[in-house]
């Protein structure tokens, strides 16, 4: 869908133009994040149940093959197909030919970060198969032909009045219309009709259970139950990194997901699909798409134990204040900017500067990903392989000239500060790209080391 | 070599350097008293909870509650004179017009409000979905505190089985909370003493 990829930079910049919108989107993640962590403190082993979630998981991705296997086997005692997929294209391409095989050409999807991964809906729709997104978000984002911009709240960059607008033109709404219940109601109408007309339904997988082969869908809206309960065939696809070893851990799990990303105790539905139901057919497509080569980078293997809560975007200043478009990948923020250089070096290479290494997602994430840490990885290896833009490796050069010669340094410093205070024109101008959006600061009178040589002699 | 050949050796030439599950996986909440904290997550979830004695006064308690509603199904004997729906149907596509169900199911949830429910009990997966409103009905003394309880008790999730808190919900249009997006509309937990 996007034609032309902007930079994570220029994007934001885009975005910033509007500066009551970007308060307002601003503000509104951050209430999120808020609810997080109201929700949170109400546990009072909330720090061990991370510790716990990050020990389950980097047991999975020591023990991945096993455990994958385990599951393949389960799930087929269990009367489900299994199937796996090395990249995009054979996923998209398992999706088609099952349908192909039924005589399909209309589907329901629930929420699934995957196949906006794998850019399934356009391969099918290439291929005559009408793919309709079910999450009122996600329908939303779709009748717009724009991505989700946010993993969790997919339509969290659009005020009412934009889906006002969007629902007059396609599901006619009243003129002008904004009440979020009245939407709600016309969208919940709208797509009624499509869970009780489509036979095939996909879903995503939110964990998969090693010991049981059966997997776990987390929603607050139903809707992933209403399709896959309705359609002759149900295809549910994962990243293979979804697995879990033992259902007693979906307890550990579930109690971390909602409240690290709505602040709710627990989604409305936890759905636990093991066999298919009567005259029904269950497929899982199992997906490596990189993910394998991921493990194997061990500054950057810990991102594949992510659950998709979406705390780090909902935490983080540049991706509250930039929006998820501007990240030009399915998965967004933080967690987006470590996973998408794995799938791509060159076109992501913007992603892991688009940070302030502040720390906050690793503090919030609920299975302690490292994330800061890994973005800090990534522009090294990026600047190493050749990734990084020219400007910013003169930018760097000229720092690190300056900051390894102590007099030069203490010169450029004074010399700074008298152009900041007798000339501030010099740096409050367009071409300064720190006095954007922002007032430089007061410039101190002396530097700290002026400061401290004075009052050492004291 | 097949894709999945292929996606497992590398898995195994890449995968780090084996560690041991986490000795401690799961934690007590020891609440005051469970059913008041189960009652306190439904209550922030817009979910009523009725105590009723007997099955008669289960019965009693639906007619007043449902008044006037046409198109009541249930699992429960109990209440089959209540029903004006027959469940037996053999396309689940059938259920469309469900006003009120009122299902029997297995236990509840103290810290999220969430009632476990599976193909045990439901004689079509979709009914606590497609139905417009929905109401549980548990006995009173199944109730866990947390979800690790849950999974103790839990040892076999059967074909397919859900956790459902709450009426179906949405925040997707400016982060306002909208009840009733897909799945049911309204939804009340009866708690049935003495069984």
């Amino acid at each position: 869908m996007s034609k032309t990829v902007m930079e994570h930079a220029d994007a934001s910049e885009v975005f910033n133009r509007d500066e009551p919108y970007v308060n307002w989107h601003d503000e509104t993640l951050w209430f999120v994040r808020q609810k997080r962590d109201k929700s949170s403190k109400q546990l009072p082993e909330w720090e061990q149940l991370r510790e716990a979630a990050s020990g389950i998981k980097h047991y999975v991705l020591s023990h991945l093959d096993e455990l994958l296997i385990s599951f393949e086997q389960k799930a087929n005692e269990n009367g489900v197909q299994v199937h796996w997929a090395a990249n995009a294209a054979e996923h998209n391409e398992i999706v088609l030919g099952l349908l192909k095989k039924h005589k399909i050409d209309k589907m329901v999807k629930s929420k699934s970060m995957l196949t906006e991964e794998c850019h399934m809906n356009e391969f099918l729709q290439k291929n005559g198969i009408e793919v309709i997104d079910t999450d009122l978000g996600e329908r939303i984002v779709q009748l717009r032909n724009e991505p989700p911009s946010h993993i969790v709240l997919p339509a969290i960059h659009l005020k009412k009045k934009d889906i006002g607008d969007l629902f007059h033109e396609h599901l006619g709404t009243d003129a002008g219309a904004t009440d979020p219940q009245y939407l709600t109601e016309a969208a919940r109408q709208h797509l009624r009709d499509k869970f009780l007309t489509r036979r095939a339904a996909l879903t995503g997988v939110n964990f998969a259970v090693a010991e049981t082969g059966g997997f776990v869908v987390s929603t607050n809206e139903g809707n992933a139950d209403m399709g896959a309960h309705l359609a002759d065939i149900h295809i549910a696809c994962m990243g293979f990194e979804k697995i879990i070893p033992k259902q007693e851990h979906l307890g550990v799990f579930l109690r971390l997901l909602a409240r690290s990303a709505t602040g709710q105790p627990i989604t409305t539905y936890s759905s636990h699909f093991k066999k298919p139901r009567e005259g029904q057919e269950m497929h899982i497509v199992i997906v490596d798409n990189g993910r394998s080569t991921q493990l194997g980078r061990k500054d950057f293997r810990n991102s594949l134990k992510c659950i998709r809560c979406g705390a780090c975007m909902n935490t983080c200043p540049v991706y509250r204040r930039s929006g998820g478009h501007s990240y030009h990948n399915a998965v967004a923020g933080p967690i987006g900017s470590i996973l998408a250089p794995n799938l791509d070096m060159t076109k992501n290479a913007d992603l892991p500067f688009a940070s302030t290494l502040c720390g906050s997602c690793s503090n919030v994430c609920p299975v302690k990903i490292d994330i800061h840490d890994q973005l800090y990885k990534w522009r090294q290896v990026l600047a190493k392989e050749g990734h990084v833009h020219k400007s910013k490796e003169i930018g760097i050069r000229a720092m690190s000239t300056v900051l390894a010669a102590p007099r030069f340094y203490q010169w450029s410093g004074r010399l700074g500060r008298t152009v900041m205070r007798a000339m501030p024109f010099m740096v409050n101008n367009a071409l300064n790209p720190w006095y954007k959006q922002r007032d430089m600061p007061e410039p101190p009178k002396e530097s700290f080391r002026d400061w401290y040589v004075r009052n050492r002699k004291n | 070599m097949s894709s999945r050949d292929r996606i497992l050796s590398q898995i195994r030439q890449n995968k780090p350097e084996e560690v041991a599950l986490p000795a401690i996986a799961t934690f007590a909440s020891n609440f005051e008293n469970t059913e008041d904290k189960f009652r306190e997550m439904l209550a922030a979830i817009y979910t009523e909870v009725i105590v009723v004695k007997n099955p008669e006064e289960l019965a009693a308690k639906a007619e007043e509650l449902y008044t006037g509603v046409v198109n009541r199904a249930t699992t429960i004997p109990a209440l089959s004179a209540w029903a004006d729906f027959s469940l037996n149907v053999s396309d689940p596509h059938e259920l469309e017009t469900v006003e009120i169900a009122i299902v029997q199911a297995e236990f509840g949830v103290a810290e999220n409000g969430a009632v476990w429910i599976s193909d045990q009990y439901l004689p079509h997966r979709v009914l606590p979905f497609i139905t417009q409103n929905l109401a549980f009905v548990i006995p009173r003394n199944a109730l866990v505190d947390n979800m690790h309880e849950a999974y103790v008790r839990l040892q076999d999730t059967l074909g397919w089985g859900c956790f459902i808190a709450g009426p179906s919900k949405t925040a997707d249009i400016e982060q306002s909370l909208v009840i009733g997006a897909h799945g049911a509309r309204s939804m009340v937990i009866f708690l049935l003493e003495g069984e």
